[in-house]
């Protein structure tokens, strides 16, 4: 899985991508979220973290399929 | 409704594009770079956006907005890039046929577009930088 980033996640992580390769595969955008926070714990550090799928916010419920395009959203401050 | 974002938002464009027959007002807003912020010297500010999500996320403002008051014509511009003091960032504009509702459509749409739209701001200082509400 390819994860988009933006913000403060890009410098975080170092790149504008991140190729998600756990041991157990990652099936929800919750689950993503512990995984993300466990392998960068500056990221579990934000006030907020949001992820979307296919460029709709996601909830943390949500199931995670291949083909999808996922992207983390921090807090956000346009305006 | 007009609703993009770009290198430089053009005030120009967004009145030309609100001016219409049926409004009787049209209310501009335009929200630009400040020189401090938290009691220090801002120098230049940073905006990065997840444009295709960005752009979805106005367009469901918009189609908000539109629901609540009688709309003529609306405005949603947002700049990305690097932006030094004083020049225009976003711009938010609403043709209605009264004041009333081009006011209030316009303060609830410069209100939700910093709640929920991906766009990120990056300010610099004289001695650093910080991304605008990352960290409590």
């Amino acid at each position: 899985m390819e994860i988009l980033l933006f913000g403060i996640t890009r410098e975080i992580v170092g790149s504008a991508t991140l190729k998600v390769h756990p041991e157990q595969p990652i099936q929800t955008v919750g689950a993503l979220k512990a995984w993300l926070a466990k392998q960068y714990p500056a990221i579990g550090k934000l006030s907020s973290l949001a992820v979307a799928v296919d460029s709709e916010y996601a909830e943390d419920t949500q199931a995670l399929a291949p083909g999808q395009e996922v992207a983390l959203i921090p807090p956000v401050s346009g305006g | 409704m007009l609703i993009k974002i770009v290198e430089e938002v053009d005030l120009q464009e967004a009145y030309h594009y609100l001016q219409d027959p049926a409004a009787g007002g049209i209310d501009l807003f335009v929200g630009t770079v400040r020189n401090n912020a938290q009691g220090k010297h801002v120098v230049k500010l940073v905006f990065e956006a997840y444009a295709p999500m960005a752009l979805k996320e106005m367009q469901k403002l918009a189609a908000a907005a539109q629901q609540q008051w009688p709309i003529e014509k609306l405005v949603m511009l947002h700049a990305v890039g690097e932006k030094l003091v004083g020049e225009p960032v976003v711009i938010i504009g609403v043709a209605s046929a009264h004041r009333e509702a081009a006011f209030t459509a316009s303060r609830f749409l410069i209100d939700e577009l910093k709640k929920t739209v991906p766009i990120w701001k990056k300010e610099f200082y004289e001695d650093n930088s910080v991304w605008v509400n990352a960290h409590p």
